[in-house]
């Protein structure tokens, strides 16, 4: 469970999250959308206090990570962290290990596991996320969508209780955005709790249990998806949406060939 | 004017010798620098811990602004007005430790910083305390940056090393102004020295090439 309680944090002069309050329960994914500059991935990496929160609280399963600016001590936070999985959309992979040796170094590191036990595990996660078969090369190798799914399977080699996946799919190829997007959908069936940046609409729509809109580092709105896709109450949603609409229409169908802008002009021109 | 390069073959035994020393000398200044730079690499990289930091940074900045011969001599001649009398070879290794640690401290340091930061996030993000996540991730990335540099780096030590014979250790370059002495044939042996010289620098590049070469392959 994720809670999130009045925070504000600012980049020097630029506040960019004003008095945010959000909370993830246990087992439900909560889709966060907005523009970009709205404050959304600030907002998830307070979460793990990648960034810190000038004011305000996060509590993640109970416990407070961070309060008016001061996080937890060095041991506990590393603690708490262990067990908040983390997905980044430049996947962040090591490049000098294999495959699994980036999944199974963290279990071996932090949680002091034995290595074969370790490799175990990290072999049926890349299993789980189809990657058996590339256990042990290099991440430059991977294709995109195959390095995401590395990164999703190394912070669940943690058994996160919960899981902040930070624009998983922006830095895709548009055809390797369903693998992807297809792993992050069983996770959130069985039953993790996820809070997920996205600009992926038909993700939200199909698996968000909240969407939580952003705008100008505030809330603008939140709800089930099926409100805030069709009966967006805010204004800011609407134009969003519509905005968003606009750009994957503007993408993907082929546009009405443009008119003759001098047949626009009087004739007496 | 003839070239009489007898007394060069007579003296080869204490040239070697004196080689030999160069060597160790070296060899331990570069494990201390190593150490010495890493640490203060890695303490320079954070301002907040003001006076670790403070240190570091008056080191690397009067090290670097004084001349290694004035630090060499501070240690040999200037420590025993306080009762500090080093052996000779402890003051030519420390000397050149301290010297060429504060340049592998600016190799260290911007190798880290040129890596990119998610690599770091990614693994505090996994549960790594600082230095896990520096020992796992991000100094075994930025040693292989550090390479080329480092090369540079051991080069200026093994040549910088010829200092120490002011400080009367038996290095190749004593031995050879000791083979002068007797035979007046300076070219001659400055000559073989300075062969000798470039052959240890010779040698080290390739050794470092090779780990260099070996670091890139393993990685597929």
């Amino acid at each position: 469970m994720i809670e999130i309680r009045n925070v504000y944090k600012s980049f020097g002069s630029t506040e960019v999250l004003k008095d945010v309050s959000l909370t993830v329960q246990p087992s439900r994914t909560t889709v966060v959308i907005g523009p970009s500059g709205s404050g959304k991935s600030t907002l998830l990496r307070c979460c793990n206090v990648l960034e810190t929160a000038d004011r305000g609280e996060i509590r993640i399963n109970g416990r407070s990570i961070i309060k008016d600016g001061t996080p937890l001590p060095d041991k506990e936070l590393n603690a708490l962290r262990a067990e908040t999985g983390m997905v980044f959309q430049s996947f962040n992979l090591f490049p000098h290990m294999t495959t699994v040796e980036n999944v199974m170094r963290a279990p071996v590191v932090v949680r002091r596991m034995a290595r074969a036990e370790a490799r175990a595990l990290a072999m049926d996660l890349l299993r789980k996320v189809g990657l058996g078969d590339k256990a042990d090369v290099y991440p430059s190798t991977l294709s995109g969508g195959q390095k995401q799914r590395a990164a999703i399977a190394r912070a669940l080699a943690m058994k996160p209780k919960v899981m902040l996946f930070d624009e998983p799919t922006s830095a895709l190829d548009p055809e390797l955005v369903g693998e992807v997007l297809q792993v992050m959908k069983t996770l959130a069936e069985e039953g993790m709790t996820m809070m997920v940046v996205t600009h992926e609409m038909g993700f939200a729509r199909e698996v968000a249990d909240t969407v939580v809109v952003m705008a100008d580092g505030r809330i603008v709105e939140s709800g089930p998806p099926d409100q805030i896709f069709t009966n967006p109450t805010q204004e800011r949603t609407r134009g969003f949406l519509r905005a968003l609409v606009d750009g994957h229409l503007a993408g993907a169908r082929p546009q009405p060939a443009a008119p003759d802008p001098l047949a626009a002009l009087p004739d007496d021109h | 004017m003839t070239l009489d390069f007898a007394p060069v073959w007579e003296g080869l035994p204490e040239l070697l010798k004196g080689a030999v020393v160069t060597i160790e000398v070296t060899a331990a200044a570069f494990l201390l620098s190593g150490v010495l730079g890493l640490l203060v690499g890695i303490i320079r990289l954070n301002p907040a811990r003001r006076f670790l930091y403070g240190l570091a940074t008056g080191y690397v900045a009067f090290i670097r602004g004084t001349p290694l011969l004035v630090q060499l001599f501070l240690l040999f001649f200037g420590l025993p007005q306080f009762g500090i009398l080093l052996p000779a070879t402890l003051c030519g290794v420390i000397g050149l430790g301290i010297y060429s640690g504060s340049y592998v401290s600016e190799v260290v340091r911007g190798a880290i910083q040129s890596l990119d930061r998610g690599q770091m996030e990614a693994a505090r993000s996994l549960g790594m305390s600082y230095r896990e996540a520096m020992w796992e991730v991000v100094l075994p990335q930025a040693f292989r940056r550090m390479l080329p540099p480092l090369g540079n780096e051991t080069i200026a030590l093994i040549k910088n090393s010829a200092l120490v014979s002011l400080l009367t250790i038996d290095d190749v370059m004593r031995e050879g102004q000791r083979i002068i002495s007797t035979s007046f044939r300076a070219l001659e042996v400055y000559l073989a020295v300075a062969v000798i010289y470039f052959i240890l620098t010779n040698a080290a590049t390739q050794v470092l090439r090779v780990i260099e070469r070996r670091m890139t392959v393993e990685r597929g």
